[in-house]
């Protein structure tokens, strides 16, 4: 009599030796283990995906209110005045993009030069224990909270501006941008490093065997073929600037305000939305133009790091 | 060691009692060998008998390989390597080609225009001359001279490989280091390479590195045996394959008994 067995799919013969068949085998179960184990990691990496469509889903239901109704585009992208508590309400949004951007800009001249002169020392100079102190430092000021970088804007920096600069504010473009700029480096740097790591030694071995210079290794080879890596860093820092908001509401002086130089005080984006949504009822006027302001600050930066990951990827013109 | 030649040319590259570590680790020992001026000069061995540290130790590479330690004494041209205050000075006068070939990330005319670059060579028009004198000579430019702009890495392992000994070649170096250049190449490609070997041979000193015994029989005119680390001997290429040498480990190793 032959029976079935549905675990193994083999036919076994009851009371003959090829039982053995029909006992349990160590990979059924680790069958079912794979099955389990690949369900859970797609669970895993769909969830991303349906967290930032629930995100843009909110944000734009919570906006479209606004932008369906008293939205106009004239006046948002085109005015400075963001009034929206007075008898009047009007939802000028430049100086705040402005104000954003300045502040940003600033912070990417600071940490530019900053963080790709460190990932360049750490990745191509430092040797051995120094190398790994160093990078372990830099990861320990990328964890710095915001918050403590806007309290070292407001109680040093700020005395400071005023002393050197004899101006009456320290609260302007030049603080939250130089504070911005410490506080994007770190993560640059960490970025900028891994790409310059993943150059391979015989690229640098085939250009010192050309008599090459260390300096020249790194500007003619390291630095062209790290390129994408590094562009990458950059943007994601750009990305950090647009989107950061308690060190930048903290240093820039939060005045609405088209800055002429770097010592005007500027309000940002984010600082906005964080100052101003608290106070708001829900689903007012108000409410639904600071999510509008959120929209906007959502597009920018998804295109921002949607263009570092496709520079990452290795977008060439060959 | 050195047998007498006939007709040999001025020394090149002397070699006394070199010896390698990394760190506590002997790499290679007791080597004393001369390389004379205009010849191919092979160097035989299996893996791990301190060949390519031989060739690391030629060009000063120790200097960024942490742990490498070289003692005893190379002299090119009667002139103590270690002692070259300007050590890219002395590498520019020295071509290497590694076992695999290294493409680096730029086009086809910009990786060998990269050595003139970085000498100091703006003007478009001499650049292209050596590009082409480069090529040529490596026997890759008609195959490659429609696709100068495009990425070196995008050739074929055969080409790939000869760009390489164009770029070696691009800074009209006086001696011409080969690792195991055929580790990745086609028998046919392998055979183009070796007639290029000697044509350049009228020009420059070249320095073969083979684990192909047969290789170093076709194209070396003398071959030193390194055998784990140990220097065994140097000698005319042909005295070591028809057993006129002293030590049975080489006739052995070219008769293919071990390695």
């Amino acid at each position: 009599m032959g029976v079935w067995n549905f675990r193994s799919g083999t036919l076994a013969m009851s009371g003959s030796p090829q039982d053995l068949g029909a006992q349990l085998d160590r990979r059924d179960l680790a069958w079912f283990v794979d099955k389990a184990v690949q369900a859970l990691v797609f669970l895993g990496g769909v969830s991303a995906i349906v967290f930032i469509l629930g995100i843009f889903v909110f944000i734009t239901k919570e906006g479209f209110g606004f932008i369906a109704g008293r939205f106009d585009i004239v006046e948002f992208f085109g005015s400075t005045r963001w009034r929206p508590t007075s008898e009047q309400p009007t939802y000028g949004a430049l100086a705040l993009i402005v104000g954003t951007a300045s502040v940003t800009g600033l912070a990417m001249l600071v940490a530019v030069p900053f963080s790709l002169g460190a990932a360049i020392y750490i990745g191509e100079f430092a040797q051995g224990r120094t190398r790994e102190v160093l990078k372990i430092l830099v990861e320990l000021l990328a964890a710095i909270p915001s918050v403590v970088w806007g309290f070292i804007g407001l109680s040093i920096m700020n005395p400071l501006i005023i002393r050197l600069f004899d101006v009456p504010v320290g609260l302007n473009v030049l603080n939250s941008g130089f504070i911005l700029g410490l506080m994007a480096a770190p993560i640059m740097t960490t970025i900028a490093e891994d790409s310059l790591k993943a150059v391979p030694d015989t690229y640098r071995e085939a250009a010192e065997a050309l008599g090459a210079t260390r300096w020249q290794v790194i500007r003619r080879v390291v630095i062209p073929a790290a390129r994408n890596g590094l562009v990458a860093a950059v943007l994601l820092g750009v990305g950090r600037g647009f989107g950061e908001t308690m060190a930048v509401l903290m240093a820039s002086g939060h005045s609405i305000n088209l800055p002429t130089s770097v010592f005007d005080s500027v309000r940002a984006l984010t600082a906005t939305i964080a100052a101003e949504l608290g106070e708001t009822a829900v689903g007012s006027e108000h409410y639904r133009a600071l999510f509008t302001l959120g929209i906007f600050l959502f597009v920018v930066t998804f295109i921002i790091n949607l263009t570092a990951d496709l520079v990452i990827r290795g977008i060439r013109k060959k | 060691m050195v047998r007498p030649e006939n007709g040999a040319g001025p020394v090149k590259l002397a070699v006394k009692d070199l010896a390698i570590h990394y760190g506590p680790k002997s790499a290679l020992a007791g080597v004393s060998l001369d390389v004379r001026e205009h010849e191919i000069f092979g160097i035989i061995g299996p893996a791990n008998s301190g060949k390519t540290s031989f060739l690391r130790a030629l060009n000063r590479m120790d200097l960024h390989t942490t742990g490498m330690r070289v003692e005893g004494s190379i002299h090119l041209d009667g002139r103590d390597v270690r002692k070259w205050r300007n050590v890219y000075a002395l590498r520019r006068q020295i071509g290497v080609v590694f076992p695999l070939p290294v493409g680096l990330p730029l086009s086809v005319y910009d990786n060998v225009a990269l050595s003139p670059r970085l000498r100091g060579i703006k003007n478009k028009a001499d650049l292209d001359v050596v590009v082409e004198r480069c090529l040529t000579r490596a026997a890759l430019w008609d195959e490659v001279k429609d696709r100068l702009d495009s990425l070196g890495s995008l050739l074929s392992g055969g080409q790939q490989q000869r760009l390489t000994i164009a770029r070696a070649l691009s800074q009209d170096p006086k001696l011409l280091l080969l690792d195991e250049f055929s580790i990745a190449v086609d028998p046919v490609t392998t055979m183009r390479i070796e007639d290029i070997l000697r044509t350049l041979k009228d020009e420059i000193t070249i320095i073969l590195v083979t684990n192909l015994v047969q290789q170093a029989r076709r194209l070396a005119d003398r071959t030193a045996f390194f055998l784990s680390g140990e220097f065994v001997e140097v000698g005319e290429t042909e005295d070591l394959f028809t057993g006129a040498v002293r030590d049975p480990r080489t006739r052995a190793y070219v008769e293919g008994r071990f390695g």
